[in-house]
C-alpha cells in the first residue's frame, strides 16, 4: 500500500481540527447532500428513466416524480418518507435496499440528511453545471500574508480550519520547485547561483524574473505538453492486434509548439476539435485536428469493420468528454447516465459530430510510414520543386520505355511477317533488337533509380493524419445498449440538452459549432476543467481531486470559490495559459515550504488544505530527464519522430504478434527528453511505465504515484542511469578535490550538503575507493569504455560512480518539494 | 473534500485502529513493510477455499470441439451445412463472413477417463490421468469474437482497455501473503508449437487499470533478468550494494527527520525490499535443486527457459512461496487452418507439464488450496474454415460456447458442467459467462464479487462489471 494512504488511515485528526470541521457544518446541498444522494439513490431514483423505480427521483426536487412531491417534506423528518425508509428495521422497506450492494448510509450521513431536511431541504443546482461567477474575495484575518486573490481564498479556508500557512520555502527549494514545475528539469548550478544572487538583492523581483525566464524556455512546452499527451492518450502505435506504428508525432510537436507560443486555450480547443474546418486551415490547425485520430485502432482482417467503426467513434467522444468537459460522457452510450443528467440521446448527439470521418475504420496491413488516410503533406518549396522535377522525369522515362517497347514489338512483328528475310537483314534486325533491349534496360534502371529518389524525397515530406468530413453527413442513430448493430431512433448533432443551447451556423451543426460551444464563456465546464488540471500540475492534486470527472460522482472542490476565481480569470484573460500558470506560481500559497511535521503530513497527506508546499514524487519522465541533464548527457534537440532509448532485451518479442524486436537507437537519440520516447501501447518503455506512466490506452487526467520495489530496482540498476552516474562522477573528478562533493550534491539535488551529509558521503566514497583499489577487475567493469589508464583513477571513478547512483536514489532527488 | 468524505476518512481511521489493535508505534513500523499490509479492502469477505490461483491462459482460443466437448453425432454430418436455426444470427468475424458454414467433426477420439468417467480427447493423454480432479465447464461464453477484446475481457472483465486485471483485483482485495516476492506474476511462454498467426499479448492483460499500480502483474522475462532491472550492474556486487543502501538509508532518514514526510520512509522500505528481491527471485527461478524425478515429470522442455513446462514448474515454486496469482500465457492456439497438426503440437506443449503441475501440487499438499484454471478467450466454430477434409480443417472464433476447466482449491473434480447443443454451437444448459467464472473464482478466494469494488469515475467499479453475474456454486465442492 502507498504508505501515505496507510498512514493517513492510521492516524487521528487532531482534536482542534475536528472541532473546526464541525463548525463548518452548515449543510451545503452541493458539498454534503448531493454526493450522498448520487452515490446511494440515483442508480434507481435518478436521471436514468429506464431504471427509475417507483416514479421517484432524487436528482430534482420538483415535478410529479421530484423528491419534494412525495419523499421529502421540507422542515420535517417525521413527515418525510425518506427518513422513515432509511431508518426502517424492515429489510423490505430499508433504503438503500440491503440486497442492492449499495453501501448503507452511515450515521453521520443520516445526520447530514436530517439537518438538511430540517433546514428546509434546499436543492441547489449542481455546482459544475452552474454558470461561473467571479466570487467575492473573502475577508481574512491575517492581512499581512498576501494580497493575492489565490492566497486570500486559501487563507480563508486555513483560518476556518484553524491552520496557518507555512513559511516561505528557502531560495534553493524555490528555484528547484519552480524549474521542475515549469520546464520539467532541475535548475543547473549556474541558474541556482544567478537566482541566489538576485534573490538576495530583491527577492520578489528575482522570483518574478525567474518565472518569466522559465516561461520563455522551449523546454516549457515540452514539459507542459506531456500532461496533455496523457490526457489524449497520445502514442506511437495502434494499440490493438498487430499494434502497428502510427505516425502521430506531428501532433505531439504541435502541442509543444502551442504551449510554447502560448496559443490561447480556446483556440487550442477549437483547433483540435475542428481545425480542419477553417477556411484555408493553417498547417497547425490541420495537424491539431489529428486529435481525432489518436484513438486505438485495429488493423484490417479480423474484426468487423462496422464494429470497429463504432468503437473508434465512441473512443473519440469519450476523449472529448474527459479532455474538454471533465465528464464521463461515455457512461451514456448504453443508457442514460446514472448520475449526471446526460441522456443516451445526448451521447449520440455528440457522437454525430464524430462519425462522419472520411476514413476507413481499420488500418491496412502495415500502414506505409504509419499513416492512414486522410493525411496531409506539407512539402517545402524545395521539396515540391524536387518532386515536380522527379515526377516529370519519371513521366519522360515512362514514355521512353513505352516507345522502346513498341519499337521492339514492331521489329518482332516485321520479322514474323517477313519469314524469308536475308541473313544480313536478320543480323541487322538482331543487332537492332539488341540495341533496343539494351536501351530498355538502361531506361528501366534509370526509372528505378529515379523512383527511389522520388520516394525518398516524398518520405521526407512532413505528413500528418487529420480529421476530414465526408461530403454527405452520415445519419446517426441511438445505438440500443450501445451495440453497433442495433440502431434505434435517429438523432441530430447537438450539445447535451442539460447545458446551454448551441449556436448553429447552418441547419446541420458542424464540429466548429461544437468547438465554439465548448469555448463559449457561458460554458460552465471547459474553463473549470482546464483550470483545475493546471492547478493539479502545481500542487499534485486538483482542487477537484477527480480531475477526469467533475460530475455528480466526482469529488466536490476543496476550494470552490478559488476554482471559480481561476476559471473566470482564465476566460477573462482570453484563455491565456501562461498567465494562469504565472498567477499560480506567483502566489504565496505556491511558495510555501514543504517542510512540516509528521503529524501534519499524516492529517493531510495530499496537502488538500494547502497549509504547506506540496511534496510529491516526480513523474517518470522528469526523473529520467533529470538524470540526463545532471549527467550532462541530455540532448536539447526538439521535435521529430519518436526515439527509442535502450531497454532490456526481449520485451517486445515476448508479447507481440509478429515477434517484433525492439531495436534501440544509438548516439544522441538515446538522450532526447522523454517526451520524445517511442510509446508502444502493447508494452510501453519500462523506464517510464514502472514509474506510473500510463499505457496511453485510455485518457488519463491524473497519474497515480506509487512507491514500489520495482522502482527502486530501476533507479539502482538501469544501465543507462549507471552510465549517467559515471558521467556525472567523471565531471566531478575534473573539479578541484575540495569542490567535488559539493558539485555532485548541488548538481543532483540543487542543495549543498551539510556536514553530516558530507561525512556520510565521504565515508562511502573512501570505503568504496579502497574496495575498488583492491578489486581492479570490478573497477574495470564499472569503467568499461572510459579512456583512463591509471588503476587509481579507475578506482576513484568507480567509487564516485556508485556515489552518483546513491544521489540519484535519494528520496529528495526523485521528489518535487 | 466534502464533509461526508472527511467523515468517511475519519471513520475509516478509527475503524482501522480498532480492528488492527495497533498503536501508532506499530503503525510507523508497518509503514516500513508496506507489502505486508497492502490489501485495499482488508482481506476476504468469508472463509476462502483457495489461497492462490494458477491461471493457465491458452491465448488464441483452443478448440473445445477437439479437446473437451464430445459430440459423437457430428461425424455423420461431415460437410453438411450448419442449420440456420442453430446459427441463430450469430455474428461472425470478417474471415468467415458470407462464406459457407460446413460442419467439420473432430478427427480426434474421445474416451471416458478416471473413476468419474469424464470424456477427454486423445490429444491430452497425461491430463486424462487426472480427469477426476477436473471440472470441465462446457457452457462458457463471452461477448467478444476477436482476440483482442476477447483476451481483454477474459483477463480484465471488460472488452474496453483500461480495466484492472483479475490478478490485480485479487491483489487489491486480498493483499500479499509473502514478503519478498511480487504478489502477482505473469509468465508468457517464449515459444510454442502452433505454426499459426500468433496473437499479441498486451501488458494491459495484467495491468492494474485504475487500481493502484502496485497491484499490477510482474511479468517474468525469459531473457536477462526475470524481473526487470533485478541484477546489480557489472562492477557492483552485493557488498557494494549493501553499503550503498546503508548510506541511502542514512541520508533518507536524515531528510525524513528534517522534512517530516512519512513517504520518505516508504522509499527506504522499498529499497530494502528491492534488495531482498535480488536474492529471493534468483532463488525462486533456480531449479537446480529440483529432483530428477520432478524434472522428468514436467518433460524435456523443462530444461528450456521460457518453455511452458519450465513456467509450470516455476508456477509450482511460486505457489510454494505464496505468490497470490500466477498467470501463464501460452500462445499459438488460433487454428483457422491446419487445426489437427497445430493442435497436436500445442497439446504436446501443455499436456504433460499441466498434468505434472497438478500432480506436483498434490504431492506437496498445495493443490487443496490452489485454484487452477485452464482456458482460452473463446471457443471455435464447429464449422470448418479453409480446407475441409476429414483429416484437415480449421475453425473460426466462436463466442457462444467454449470449455474451460478448473481444478484444486474448492473445486468438485471429475464433472462436466453445463451443456451445449449437438452442434457444439449454443449453450443449452447452465450457461457460464466469463464474468460468472470471475465471480466464482473470487468466491473461491473468499471474496464477494459484488463487494470487491473500487471507486473510479464516480462508480463502484467491479471485476464483474454492471451486468448480473453469479457464482457457479454447483461446481464448488
Amino acid at each position: 500500500m502507498h504508505a501515505r494512504y496507510l498512514l493517513n488511515a492510521l492516524c487521528l485528526i487532531t482534536l482542534f481540527q475536528v472541532n473546526a470541521l464541525a463548525q463548518e457544518q452548515t449543510v451545503s446541498f452541493n458539498r454534503d447532500i448531493r454526493p450522498i444522494l448520487s452515490d446511494r439513490c440515483f442508480a434507481c431514483h435518478g436521471p436514468d428513466a429506464m431504471t427509475r423505480e417507483a416514479g421517484l427521483r432524487f436528482d430534482i426536487p420538483d415535478g410529479d416524480e421530484g423528491a419534494l412531491a412525495s419523499a421529502i417534506q421540507p422542515g420535517s423528518i417525521e413527515e418525510s418518507e425518506v427518513w422513515r425508509r432509511i431508518n426502517s428495521d424492515d429489510d423490505d422497506e430499508l433504503m438503500p435496499p440491503p440486497d442492492s450492494h449499495i453501501k448503507p448510509l452511515s450515521n453521520e450521513e443520516k445526520q447530514l440528511l436530517k439537518k438538511w431536511i430540517e433546514s428546509g431541504a434546499q436543492y441547489t443546482s449542481f455546482w459544475a453545471f452552474e454558470p461561473i461567477v467571479k466570487p467575492a474575495t473573502p475577508a481574512v484575518k491575517k492581512k499581512t500574508w498576501s494580497d493575492q486573490v489565490i492566497d486570500q481564498h486559501v487563507l480563508k479556508k486555513l483560518e476556518t480550519l484553524k491552520l496557518t500557512p507555512a513559511k516561505q520555502a528557502d531560495a534553493r527549494q524555490l528555484i528547484r520547485r519552480v524549474t521542475f514545475d515549469l520546464i520539467g528539469l532541475p535548475p543547473t548550478r549556474d541558474e541556482i547561483q544567478q537566482f541566489l544572487a538576485e534573490h538576495n538583492r530583491a527577492p520578489k523581483q528575482a522570483w518574478e524574473d525567474l518565472v518569466d525566464r522559465l516561461l520563455k524556455r522551449p523546454e516549457y512546452g515540452e514539459h507542459i505538453a506531456r500532461y496533455w499527451l496523457d490526457l489524449v492518450r497520445f502514442a506511437d502505435t495502434n494499440g490493438m492486434h498487430k499494434d502497428f506504428y502510427r505516425n502521430n508525432f506531428e501532433y505531439r510537436d504541435w502541442v509543444i509548439r502551442a504551449f510554447n507560443q502560448n496559443l490561447p486555450y480556446d483556440d487550442f480547443v477549437r483547433f483540435q476539435l475542428a481545425g480542419d474546418l477553417y477556411d484555408n486551415p493553417t498547417e497547425d490547425q490541420l495537424i491539431a485536428s489529428g486529435f481525432n485520430r489518436l484513438h486505438l485502432i485495429i488493423d484490417r482482417g479480423t474484426a468487423l469493420p462496422e464494429e470497429s467503426f463504432t468503437k473508434n467513434v465512441i473512443d473519440r467522444v469519450t476523449s472529448v468528454g474527459t479532455s474538454f468537459m471533465g465528464l464521463t460522457i461515455h457512461c451514456a452510450q448504453c443508457h442514460d447516465h446514472k448520475y449526471d443528467p446526460i441522456t443516451q440521446k445526448d451521447f449520440y448527439s455528440l457522437y454525430a459530430f464524430f462519425n462522419n470521418i472520411d476514413a476507413e475504420p481499420e488500418t491496412p496491413g502495415r500502414p506505409k510510414q504509419g499513416l492512414q488516410q486522410p493525411f496531409v503533406s506539407f512539402a517545402t518549396k524545395d521539396q515540391t520543386q524536387e518532386l515536380n522535377k522527379l515526377n516529370a522525369l519519371l513521366a519522360d522515362l515512362d514514355r521512353e520505355i513505352a516507345s522502346t517497347k513498341a519499337k521492339t514489338l514492331n521489329l518482332e512483328k516485321a520479322a514474323k511477317k517477313d519469314q524469308k528475310q536475308s541473313k544480313s537483314k536478320e543480323a541487322e534486325n538482331a543487332s537492332l533488337k539488341n540495341d533496343l533491349i539494351k536501351e530498355l534496360k538502361e531506361s528501366e534502371k534509370k526509372r528505378g533509380d529515379t523512383k527511389r529518389t522520388r520516394d525518398q524525397v516524398e518520405s521526407g515530406v512532413r505528413k500528418a493524419m487529420v480529421m476530414r468530413e465526408r461530403k454527405t453527413v452520415r445519419p446517426t442513430f441511438i445505438l440500443n445498449r450501445g451495440e453497433y448493430d442495433s440502431p434505434g431512433k435517429q438523432v441530430e448533432r447537438d450539445a447535451p440538452g442539460f447545458l446551454f443551447p448551441m449556436k448553429k451556423q447552418s441547419t446541420v451543426a458542424s464540429r466548429m459549432d461544437l468547438a465554439e460551444w465548448m469555448v463559449d464563456a457561458k460554458n460552465p465546464l471547459t474553463s473549470r476543467v482546464a483550470a483545475n488540471r493546471i492547478w493539479q500540475q502545481f500542487f499534485g492534486v486538483g482542487l477537484v481531486k477527480t480531475s477526469e470527472d467533475i460530475g455528480a460522482q466526482g469529488e466536490v472542490p476543496s476550494h470552490p470559490e478559488l476554482l471559480d476565481h481561476l476559471a473566470m480569470s482564465f476566460i477573462d484573460s482570453k484563455w491565456d495559459v501562461k498567465a494562469l500558470v504565472k498567477e499560480i506560481v506567483m502566489s504565496k500559497t505556491y511558495q510555501q515550504s514543504s517542510v512540516s511535521t509528521p503529524e501534519r503530513f499524516k492529517t493531510d497527506p495530499e496537502n488538500r488544505w494547502l497549509s504547506r508546499g506540496s511534496r510529491f514524487r516526480l513523474d517518470a519522465e522528469m526523473i529520467r530527464d533529470q538524470i540526463l541533464l545532471t549527467s550532462g548527457l541530455i540532448s536539447d534537440r526538439m521535435y521529430g519522430p519518436s526515439v527509442k532509448p535502450p531497454q532490456p532485451d526481449g520485451l517486445w518479442k515476448a508479447v507481440t504478434m509478429t515477434g517484433q524486436r525492439f531495436v534501440a537507437d544509438k548516439g544522441e537519440s538515446m538522450y532526447r527528453r522523454s517526451v520524445y520516447t517511442f510509446w508502444k501501447r502493447a508494452i510501453p518503455p519500462p523506464q517510464l511505465s514502472i514509474l506510473n506512466a500510463p499505457n496511453r490506452d485510455a485518457c488519463i487526467a491524473r497519474r497515480e504515484r506509487t512507491n514500489t520495489p520495482s522502482q527502486a530496482l530501476l533507479l539502482l540498476n538501469e544501465t543507462e542511469y549507471l552510465k549517467a552516474a559515471r558521467n556525472l562522477a567523471k565531471s566531478a573528478l575534473d573539479q578541484p578535490v575540495e569542490q567535488q562533493m559539493n558539485m555532485m550534491w548541488e548538481t543532483v539535488t540543487s542543495k549543498l550538503p551539510d556536514e553530516k551529509e558530507k561525512q556520510s558521503s565521504q565515508s562511502l566514497v573512501d570505503e568504496l575507493t579502497e574496495k575498488y583499489r583492491k578489486n581492479p577487475k570490478m573497477a574495470n567493469e564499472l569503467c568499461n569504455g572510459i579512456d583512463i589508464a591509471s588503476s587509481e583513477q579507475k578506482a576513484q571513478l568507480a567509487a564516485w560512480t556508485v556515489f552518483g547512483t546513491v544521489l540519484y536514489n535519494l528520496d529528495i532527488t526523485k521528489t518535487r518539494e | 473534500m466534502n464533509s461526508k468524505q472527511q467523515l468517511d476518512t475519519l471513520q475509516s481511521r478509527r475503524k482501522f485502529l480498532t480492528n488492527s489493535g495497533m498503536g501508532l508505534g506499530t503503525a510507523a513500523l508497518t509503514s516500513l513493510v508496506p507489502n505486508l499490509s497492502m490489501a485495499g479492502t482488508g482481506g476476504p469477505h468469508f472463509a476462502p477455499k483457495a489461497k492462490r490461483v494458477i491461471f493457465l491462459f491458452m491465448a488464441g482460443a483452443p478448440s473445445q470441439v477437439d479437446l473437451f466437448d464430445y459430440k459423437p453425432n457430428l461425424t455423420k454430418l461431415f460437410k453438411k451445412e450448419l442449420p440456420e436455426s442453430i446459427r441463430g444470427g450469430q455474428r461472425v468475424t470478417a474471415m468467415t463472413k458470407g462464406k459457407e458454414k460446413l460442419i467439420a467433426p473432430t478427427k480426434f477420439k474421445f474416451a471416458q477417463q478416471g473413476e468419474s468417467g469424464v470424456w477427454m480427447s486423445e490429444l491430452l493423454p497425461n491430463l486424462s490421468k487426472h480427469a477426476d480432479k477436473l471440472c470441465l465447464v462446457h457452457s462458457m461464453n463471452t461477448d467478444a469474437i476477436n482476440h483482442d477484446p476477447g483476451k481483454t475481457s477474459f483477463c480484465t472483465g471488460s472488452e474496453i482497455p483500461g480495466k484492472p486485471s483479475m490478478g490485480a483485483w485479487l491483489s487489491y482485495g486480498l493483499g500479499s501473503i509473502n514478503k519478498d516476492l511480487p504478489n502477482y506474476v505473469v509468465m508468457p511462454s517464449a515459444f510454442w508449437s502452433g505454426r499459426v498467426n500468433v496473437q499479441a499479448l498486451y501488458s494491459r492483460l495484467w495491468g492494474s487499470g485504475f487500481l493502484p499500480s502496485k497491484h499490477q502483474g510482474t511479468s517474468f522475462q525469459t531473457t536477462g533478468d526475470p524481473v526487470l532491472f533485478l541484477s546489480n550492474p557489472k562492477g557492483i556486487d552485493s557488498r557494494v550494494r549493501r553499503r550503498m543502501l546503508d548510506t541511502l538509508a542514512d541520508l533518507n532518514q536524515k531528510h525524513y527527520s528534517e522534512i517530516g514526510d512519512p513517504e520518505i520512509q516508504t522509499t527506504i522500505a522499498q529499497q530494502e525490499m528491492a534488495f531482498r528481491m535480488q536474492s529471493s527471485v534468483p532463488e525462486l527461478t533456480d531449479i537446480s535443486k529440483e529432483s530428477a524425478e520432478t524434472l522428468a515429470m514436467y518433460g524435456p522442455d523443462v530444461e528450456k527457459p521460457g518453455s511452458y513446462a519450465r513456467n509450470c514448474l516455476l508456477a509450482r515454486r511460486m505457489a510454494e512461496r505464496d505468490v497470490r496469482f500466477i498467470q501463464l500465457f501460452h500462445r499459438g492456439w488460433d487454428h483457422h487452418t491446419r487445426l489437427p497438426d497445430n493442435m497436436k503440437g500445442q497439446c504436446r506443449d501443455v499436456d504433460q507439464p499441466t498434468a505434472a503441475l497438478l500432480q506436483d501440487l498434490e504431492q506437496r499438499g498445495l493443490l487443496k488450496d490452489t485454484l487452477i484454471v485452464f482456458g482460452g478467450e473463446f471457443g471455435r466454430t464447429v464449422y470448418g474454415q479453409g480446407q475441409l477434409t476429414l483429416d484437415n480443417y480449421g475453425r473460426d472464433h466462436h463466442p457462444r460456447c467454449f470449455t474451460a476447466w478448473l481444478a484444486g482449491g474448492g473445486i468438485k473434480g471429475g464433472i462436466h458442467y453445463g451443456k451445449t447443443d449437438d452442434f457444439c454451437y449454443n449453450v443449452v444448459e447452465d450457461p457460464v459467462h466469463v464474468r460468472d467464472l470471475h465471480a466464482t473464482m473470487l468466491h473461491l478466494l473468499g471474496m464477494d464479487h459484488s463487494k470487491l469494488t473500487f471507486q473510479f469515475q464516480g462508480l463502484d467499479q467491479k471485476l464483474t462489471g454492471v451486468e448480473p453475474s453469479r457464482v457457479v456454486k454447483e461446481i464448488i465442492g
